[in-house]
């Protein structure tokens, strides 16, 4: 028994078509998944169930069929019933979608004075009902704080709590863990999975992460182009994909079997909503594109156990062939490290008063200590908050170190003012993390690639002095080292998507030679194939040009491709470091392997090691001992009381805790 | 035959004009402003906002021609000049300029407002006008009839320049003239333009026609054609709104950026400069200041060769007062907008780069005010035009023998209290005071929608 009957939905915005007529149905207490890159029409699609379109969108055609009731035909006043009572929605950013200037307890109190006809007491009562629900201790306490009291992880449980007050039978969750840490995430898949068995009630999770995917789903429609072109029970999908998309999809994530190799990658990019499409949307960037795949859209063609798909290719999609990888390239001849960083410290001051006396500190980085080997890749891992992007603008000298010591080819970095740092910046530059903010947009790409040259005076080669011309003729050269054409120079930054502005960006830090690269996070803004294309991107540069790497990420899988090295970050300090297999495979702090069991695994297997509770601390007020006695399963009163030191386990693990074994 | 007179207000103004001109060819070679103007290009108010603004404009050029006539050349003697100095406005309303009467008359009338002892009689009666109606001679009858006439004349007359302005270019398009008029012909928004050129034309029309044989706007307590008062106001209103500007923005600009980026003691020291400007009151600090600029200007008589020079001083000063008042506001905008800019990844890449802190500042924070800083302008200047109205009406804006809307609203004050009332000044003042910054607003909304990114995503 369907509770959702979508039947050939269309949405257009003017000209643009993001939903292009889809259709599908979820039964009561099912989770539905719909999976698929962004600019799919994943967001407009859930937004046009509940009619909460903005205003330039308009519903041309379909039907929603909510409990056998048609919702596109509802009045407004009917509508809004139906929003909060009948179908709940939750957010990606939870930052954003709590009010600031309300309590906690009002905000779940009005919706239940809305949904549920509860008026004072009891509504606090039942509000705290929902807060210990969705697993938030003390909830008495937490009714009357504020959002900005309470970190991400609760807000989001919160927002959970909000949309479960009018006691949905569908709740759609639209990206609930994006924004949030894999610890949490991990925390915040577990609280959905366990409410929507408990009360029966369907799930709709918009998301375009396959780890969650496998974690949640019952059933799975991929989205692409406004369409979807695959839907299949979870088991089928990722035994056996059938569409090509799906099948790239899972040939483009990154994972230790492919280290050293290329990941497959899918050409060209997500066609824009406004192109007409004669036959399958999917043909120019297929490999198994045939004539009629231009010509007339494939239909639906019914594979065993419920597994549809829109391809005309007979049977399943052949399997991509992701280069089976060649393991550890790096040499490892070289014995003096390119940057080597020793009891860093940075504290930002925490101001009160009239006179702006400093308090206290937020220890962002609290003495970090890490090497480097020249033509080789650090990964720095570590929850958001843990310091680890502060830690990398320091080491550039971006931001100025409390303390510690930081040297780059055995040149001591913290004592230089910025004059003399000047001519050293040429050998270490940085990819920053978010393209759309990285590059000027009113700046031409050629200027943009330039300025470092210029800045730096290294476009001539030798005489150290660079002329216009020289650096203008050295820049196309660059942007095809970087996989994008000489003639872009003259295009400003809007003009290009997301994955080719992260090339853009790899290119500006390469104009100057640099022997080491900073990366923060340069593929997290980006879509799983084409962060496939910029991981293949740094590892033919790291092979033809020597480079070395301190690549600072969340996502594990991108690690265990792409990092020769390890070091996990908590709090501002390392607490495990080593080579990627001793970390990754053989973990032994207790917050490396609760960190590693959190990630959802595309397999679907779960992990024995118990998940993290809790939130990490303020660096601002860090707790004494070991700054993970709080949430570790282990601790004793000894990791109470002091900081543990440093215990070597190989020749290059070091792991700081006193349980580690 | 003439002796051109260039006051510093005119330049200035020129120099003004040659920068907005320059600007505008370097902005079509910005894609991205281009783009944004093209959307100010393709509004229908804005463009009838700007066709409106357009005519102030050109009124107030020709209002910025300065001249000294040459008198009548004594023989032998070196040719010597008038000591006034016009304008060519004052050229081409010579007619208006020199047909003052004695004292107040209403709009269209044939006899002055007042009643005055006749000559040769004990009765005091309402004296014929010099000039008002003049052409009439004794019999009165004829009096609308004549008016309606004069409005016909003036409405075929501005109808005909109008449609020969169409069909001018329309050919030169190589465009149908029906095809032109449709609703949402493609291009810019040229059918309002002509749409509001239309009843501009017509008022032209009539003004001349009518303003011909009487007073359109009567005459104020000294017998001057206020038509002709109003014609002069705009271009002390647009030097106020303008010149301005041009002081407070650099002021703006560089200390906005610069508490922005730098921060520190920079941000405290010029925080500290711009709460402490803005809680003095305003008018105050204006009234101080002008009146300090007042008691040098009249001490140094020798600066000035010419009444109208010392005039200009005094409104130049105004603007300087006005500008180092007002760049609070923008500063605090750009401070706060800088803020949010230096910590984009593009100002630290720079930074990775060693590139210094002025190139940061030109280069990367600059170009991305620049939306900013261009709407706080357009929205800045009828705030300001109505400020120089107000100061005037306290009595410390322009000098009293500059025609400005203050100072004709200043002596509408009495006039309102009279009794009969002498409502024309006010409401003439009112009139052209109010289109010139509905203008300018109408056309500031379509600049800020038009560069608005949210609005055009």
């Amino acid at each position: 028994m369907s509770i959702l009957e979508v039947r050939d939905l269309a949405i257009h915005i003017r000209e643009a078509r993001p939903v292009d007529g889809i259709s599908f149905d979820i039964a009561a207490g099912e989770c539905f998944t719909l999976l698929g890159e962004s600019g799919c029409g994943k967001s407009m699609t859930a937004l046009g169930l509940m009619r909460l379109l903005p205003a330039a969108a308009q519903v041309v055609s379909g039907s929603v069929g909510f409990e056998g009731r048609d919702l596109l035909a509802l009045p407004e006043s009917g509508m809004r019933e139906i929003r909060g009572g009948g179908i709940g929605m939750i957010f990606q950013e939870p930052a954003t979608s709590l009010n600031p200037v309300l309590s906690v307890g009002r905000q779940i109190v009005e919706a239940l004075e809305l949904h549920a006809g509860l008026r004072g007491a009891a509504a606090r009562t039942r509000a705290a009902e929902l807060l210990d629900q969705v697993g938030i201790p003390d909830p008495r306490r937490r009714l009357d704080e504020f959002p900005f009291q309470l970190s991400g992880g609760l807000r989001q449980r919160v927002m959970i709590a909000c949309a479960l007050a009018g006691s949905p039978r569908l709740l759609i969750a639209d990206e609930p863990t994006t924004a949030l840490d894999v610890t949490i995430q991990a925390q915040v898949l577990d609280l959905l999975d366990d409410l929507r068995r408990k009360q029966d009630m369907a799930l709709l999770l918009i998301t375009h992460d396959l780890g969650v995917v496998a974690r949640m789903a019952d059933r799975i429609g991929v989205m692409y182009a406004g369409q979807l072109v695959e839907e299949a029970p979870r088991a089928a999908f990722f035994a056996q994909a059938a569409h090509p998309y799906s099948v790239r999809l899972f040939a483009a994530l990154p994972d230790a079997e492919r280290r050293g190799g290329r990941l497959a990658t899918i050409p060209g990019s997500v066609p824009a909503a406004e192109v007409r499409h004669l036959g399958c949307r999917f043909a120019d960037r297929c490999s198994e594109v045939m004539a009629e795949c231009r010509s007339a859209p494939p239909p639906w063609r019914e594979i065993v156990g419920g597994q549809r798909v829109r391809c005309f290719l007979p049977g399943a999609a052949p399997a991509v062939a992701a280069g089976v990888g060649a393991g550890d390239t790096a040499a490892h001849a070289e014995t003096r490290p390119l940057l080597s960083v020793r009891d860093l410290q940075v504290h930002f001051p925490i101001r009160r008063g009239l006179l702006q006396r400093a308090v206290g500190a937020v220890r962002a980085v609290d003495g970090m200590s890490l090497q480097l080997m020249p033509g080789r890749t650090l990964a720095l891992v570590g929850e958001s908050g843990c310091g680890k992007t502060t830690a990398g603008k320091a080491m550039l000298q971006l931001i100025r170190p409390t303390a510690g010591s930081v040297q780059l080819d055995g040149v001591e970095l913290t004592t230089r003012s910025t004059g003399e740092l000047r001519p050293l910046r040429a050998k270490m530059q940085m990819v920053f993390q978010d393209p759309f903010a990285s590059l000027n947009p009113r700046l031409r790409i050629g200027d943009i690639i330039a300025e470092g040259m210029q800045a730096l005076g290294t476009g001539g080669k030798g005489d150290g002095g660079g002329s216009d011309r020289e650096v203008a003729t050295k820049v196309g050269p660059l942007l095809e080292q970087v996989g994008l054409r000489a003639e872009m120079v003259s295009r400003y930054p809007h003009e290009f998507s997301g994955g080719q502005r992260q090339r853009i960006a790899i290119a500006r830090a390469l104009a100057v030679n640099p022997q080491l690269l900073i990366c923060d996070e340069p593929t997290s803004a980006l879509d799983v194939s084409v962060q496939a294309q910029i991981l293949n991107l740094l590892s033919d540069l790291q092979r033809d040009l020597k480079l070395a790497y301190l690549f600072i990420t969340h996502n594990i899988a991108v690690v265990d491709y792409l990092a020769h090295d390890v070091a996990v970050m908590y709090l501002g300090r390392v607490v495990e470091s080593g080579s990627a297999d001793e970390v990754l495979r053989a973990p032994r702090h207790p917050y490396t392997k609760a960190l590693l069991a959190a990630v959802p695994r595309v397999d679907g297997a779960k992990s024995e090691v118990p998940k993290l509770a809790g939130d990490m601390p303020s660096p601002a007020n860090p707790p004494p001992g070991c700054h993970f006695h709080p949430r570790c399963p282990l601790a004793d009163e000894a990791c109470r009381q002091s900081y543990p030191g440093e215990t070597r386990f190989a020749a290059t693990q070091v792991v700081r805790c006193f349980k580690a074994l | 035959m003439i002796q051109p007179v260039v006051l510093w207000s005119d330049a200035l103004l020129f120099v003004l004009i040659a920068a907005i001109v320059a600007l505008t060819l370097w902005a079509r070679r910005q894609d991205a402003l281009r783009a944004a103007w093209g959307r100010v290009l393709k509004d229908g108010m804005a463009m009838a906002a700007a066709t409106v603004l357009a005519v102030f404009v050109l009124i107030g050029l020709l209002d910025s021609l300065h001249y000294r006539a040459r008198l009548p050349a004594q023989p032998g003697a070196e040719a010597r000049y008038a000591v006034e100095v016009h304008s060519a406005l004052d050229a081409l309303l010579s007619d208006l300029r020199q047909r003052g009467e004695k004292t107040y008359s209403a709009p269209l009338a044939t006899h002055l407002f007042a009643r005055e002892a006749l000559e040769n009689s004990t009765q005091r009666e309402f004296p014929r006008l010099q000039h008002g109606g003049a052409h009439l001679g004794a019999d009165l009858s004829g009096h609308e009839f004549d008016i309606a006439v004069r409005v016909s004349r003036g409405c075929a007359g501005g109808l005909v320049i109008w449609l020969l302005l169409v069909s001018a270019w329309c050919r030169w398009r190589g465009v149908a003239v029906v095809e032109m008029l449709k609703v949402g012909a493609g291009g810019p928004a040229i059918r309002p333009v002509f749409l509001t050129l239309l009843p501009i034309l017509l008022l032209f029309g009539i003004a001349i026609a009518v303003g011909g044989g009487y007073h359109v706007f009567g005459t104020d307590k000294v017998g001057q054609d206020v038509l002709y008062l109003s014609l002069k106001s705009i271009r002390t209103g647009l030097l106020i709104g303008t010149l301005t500007t041009l002081v407070m923005l650099p002021l703006a600009v560089l200390l906005g950026i610069l508490a922005g980026y730098v921060g520190g003691w920079v941000d405290d020291l010029i925080q500290y400069l711009y709460t402490t400007l803005s809680s003095i009151p305003g008018v105050l600090l204006i009234a101080a200041a002008v009146l300090m600029m007042q008691v040098i200007i009249d001490t140094h008589p020798e600066w000035f060769a010419t009444s109208a020079e010392r005039a200009d001083a005094r409104l130049l000063a105004l603007c300087l007062i006005l500008g180092m008042t007002s760049w609070t506001g923008v500063a605090r905008l750009l401070r706060g907008e800088t803020l949010k800019l230096r910590e984009l990844e593009f100002v630290q890449a720079a930074q990775a780069f060693g590139v210094g802190r002025f190139a940061i500042m030109r280069r990367h924070i600059l170009p991305n005010l620049m939306h900013i800083v261009l709407i706080a302008l357009v929205m800045d200047f009828s705030g300001l035009v109505l400020a120089e109205a107000v100061l005037s009406y306290v009595g410390v804006g322009v000098d009293p023998t500059t025609i400005s809307f203050g100072t004709m609203i200043n002596t509408a004050r009495m006039e309102l209290a009279r009794e009969p009332m002498v409502w024309w000044s006010l409401a003439a003042a009112f009139s052209f005071m109010f289109a010139l910054v509905l203008a300018a607003n109408l056309f500031a909304d379509a600049v800020r929608d038009a560069f608005d990114p949210r609005a055009s995503a």
